[in-house]
């Protein structure tokens, strides 16, 4: 990839990439005495890849859409300062009867987490711990199937991750509480840049329930800059059943590029729904590969972004067994100068026969000056497969609102109420009471009139 | 003081003239019929009443309750008690039926100085007017029109306007693609509404709804003009003739006038 070194300056690097080198130098080395010798192997090829590699330009295809210049430029600090976040700052995004697990800037914070009684087997621990405790469990899967060999990011965190969540459901378990992950960040004088590492585990025929949350500590608008770059593996052996929320709600000077990379084995069934409203300059990387004959993945997604946000959703889905499922469903709503990048690219493998691969995006612009960039693609190398595809951007419906209104309801709450219908298919997928309420009541904040909304529906 | 008087009305869209001079005056307790065939203008008077504004008014005035009705939006036009009942009722996912008509008839009541209904009492009510529809209870729940056949979305019109007990009801070719048993349904709940401060105006294309709805008062529209009024007998003679027969009388005054 001759282009992807145009990042790097003549004398081998660029200069703001030199930061990270310089931190791995310094901070990961201390962080790695609880890991194998692999992992320290990998690390270092990592950091020396990214040397190479340089953060992406917008000559690169994948890059196109999402310039992270401002991520370059910016210096951040590598120590969590984790301390500076109090029991006040979580209690808002707590959620109830679940296993949560609190991180700040990276560092997980025990004293904030509440695990309650586990099922026999059954390890929900940060991930130093889980090297500690359980490395036979984590060495077969960490970094092996999140690549960073063409991918900056993944590089960086592979090589700088600190630590992270480390979720295994043994054969034959089922979670039924649900296990909840909060990230929160944190601006101070200098922003903090973090790189948790997440690995989820389910073994045969095992089920359970997955949330992520991405917040920023203090007041969401003015709580700061702070760059997360999480990655998280999930590996699903035979009949596994996840499902998965991710929910980014982090401060709109906050950066966010995260990967999540998905292994189906055989007749599993995962099952994710994103939402991001939060973030600056968001990217959402999801890959997931259908490994396994007969599994089935849903990978479905929400933005709502205004003002000068850009997310960027890259989602790719590679069918390599027979008999696979693969729904896409991702819905945005923009304003003021937002922009959205959906990129979906379906990669039917030779041999993948009866794949049924469908993925649709659907944007609502709701001012003249957002922006959206969406790009389906599909790439097919078997001939008995049913794959569909479909992309839209429009406004709000003039007929629809006029309806509205010859009822009795106001203008602005009638564009609320069309706003809130364009994003109800995705609210409703939503299964966690929680994350789903959190969604509504985000959707009754931002819309105005609101409140006319919340008794609509 | 009439509830409604149209005097004079021109109405175009872009270059294309619709309405072209139409006269009416509606009293409270009074059901009028306006009939006439396909692109007469029956559809954009029906939604120029209601205040869509991709029309063009180029010419002449709207009274409602003596006020200019022309200057007012649709959301008030609505709290003061106007109605339409859409032809094609617009789908709305993820509100439902229901909730939606609580805020709704919030809306109209706030507006009237009335309180808000609570949640109880809301359904008490609500249950009542179903019954006059025979809606469906299922109906109640589901989002506003979203899969509803084509007579459960007419029956859901009807069902609004009992809700939200207007003082004007337009009703826009309601009974268009209904059965026989559906068309009795709306009907009944049509007449069963009908009241000394109620007025409606009924729009179709067809007689046989005015079998079971009798009107005071029958027009006929016929491109962009009211050419012939008359009693409930009119709807007959129509159904009989067909519009030709009154195409060929405006020519002959078309032509009587040059």
């Amino acid at each position: 990839m001759p282009e992807t070194i145009a990042a790097v300056s003549p004398a081998g690097l660029a200069p703001e990439a030199e930061v990270y080198t310089r931190a791995f130098a310094r901070v990961a080395v201390e962080r790695t005495d609880h890991e194998p010798s692999r992992i320290g192997t990998l690390r270092k090829a990592a950091i020396d890849r990214f040397g190479e590699l340089g953060f992406p330009n917008r000559k690169l295809e994948e890059w196109r859409s999402t310039d992270v210049r401002a991520i370059a430029t910016t210096t951040f600090s590598f120590e969590p300062s984790a301390e500076l976040v109090s029991e006040a700052d979580c209690a808002r995004f707590r959620y109830d009867n679940t296993h949560e697990l609190v991180f700040v800037n990276g560092a997980f914070r025990s004293d904030l987490s509440r695990l309650q009684e586990l099922p026999d087997g059954v390890i929900i621990s940060s991930l130093e711990q889980g090297w500690r405790e359980h490395p036979e469990l984590i060495e077969p899967h960490l970094g092996r199937h999140a690549k960073f060999d063409n991918h900056a990011f993944v590089a960086l965190n592979t090589a700088l991750h600190e630590n992270g969540v480390f979720v295994f459901f043994p054969r034959n378990a089922v979670v039924e509480t649900p296990i909840h992950i909060l990230h929160l960040g944190r601006g101070g004088d200098s922003p903090v840049a973090s790189f948790p590492r997440n690995l989820f585990v389910a073994e045969e025929n095992s089920q359970g329930r997955i949330i992520e949350q991405f917040a920023t500590a203090g007041d969401t608008d003015t709580g700061g800059n702070h760059f997360t770059c999480p990655v998280t593996e999930v590996v699903l052996a035979q009949n596994a059943v996840v499902d998965h929320y991710k929910l980014q709600r982090e401060s709109t000077d906050a950066f966010h590029m995260a990967t999540f990379q998905i292994y189906l084995g055989r007749s599993s069934n995962f099952s994710s729904h994103s939402i991001s409203w939060g973030g600056g300059l968001v990217r959402n990387d999801v890959n997931a590969v259908l490994g396994g004959e007969g599994c089935e993945a849903t990978l479905n997604g929400l933005y709502m972004v205004g003002g000068t946000q850009l997310v960027d959703n890259h989602m790719r889905v590679d069918h390599v067994a027979p008999h696979c499922d693969s729904h896409e469903l991702f819905k945005g709503v923009l304003e003021g100068h937002a922009r959205a990048v959906f990129n979906g690219r379906i990669f039917v493998h030779k041999g993948a026969q009866k794949t049924d691969a469908k993925q649709t995006n659907r944007n609502l612009l709701l001012s003249p000056t957002a922006l959206v960039h969406s790009n389906p693609q599909l790439e097919i190398f078997a001939d008995d497969v049913r794959c569909t595809h479909g992309s839209t951007v429009g406004r709000l419906d003039e007929l629809g609102i006029f309806y509205l209104r010859s009822r009795g309801i106001g203008e602005e709450a009638a564009r609320s109420l069309l706003t809130y219908a364009f994003c109800a298919d995705i609210v409703q997928r939503i299964k966690d009471k929680s994350v789903r309420r959190d969604l509504e009541e985000f959707l009754f904040r931002r819309l105005p009139q609101g409140d006319v909304v919340r008794q609509a529906v | 003081m009439s509830l409604l008087e149209i005097k004079n009305l021109h109405v175009g869209v872009k270059d294309a003239k619709i309405l072209k001079g139409v006269d009416l005056t509606v009293n409270r307790g009074e059901v009028h019929a306006i009939m006439g065939p396909n692109g007469s203008g029956k559809s954009t008077l029906a939604l120029v009443l209601a205040g869509r504004d991709t029309y063009e008014i180029t010419e002449g005035e709207i009274l409602y309750k003596g006020e200019d009705l022309l200057e007012v939006a649709p959301e008030e036009r609505a709290r003061e008690g106007l109605f339409l009942a859409f032809q094609y009722p617009v789908e709305i996912p993820g509100v439902s039926n229901v909730y939606f008509l609580k805020a709704a008839l919030n809306a109209i009541r706030k507006h009237r100085g009335q309180e808000e209904l609570d949640a109880m009492d809301f359904l008490t009510y609500v249950r009542e007017k179903m019954a006059l529809v025979k809606m469906d209870e299922t109906l109640l729940n589901r989002p506003v029109n979203e899969g509803f056949s084509g007579g459960e979305k007419k029956r859901n019109e009807i069902f609004h306007m009992a809700v939200l007990d207007p003082v004007l009801a337009v009703l826009d070719e309601t009974d268009s693609g209904l059965d026989i048993d559906a068309l009795k349904i709306v009907a009944d709940g049509v007449n069963s509404l009908r009241s000394e401060e109620r007025a409606f105006i009924i729009i179709t294309h067809y007689q046989r709804l005015l079998n079971y709805i009798v009107p005071d008062v029958v027009h006929v529209l016929l491109d962009g003009k009211i050419v012939r009024t008359g009693g409930k007998e009119l709807a007959l003679e129509l159904e009989e003739k067909g519009y030709s027969w009154l195409e060929g009388e405006v020519h002959e005054e078309a032509v009587a006038h040059a």
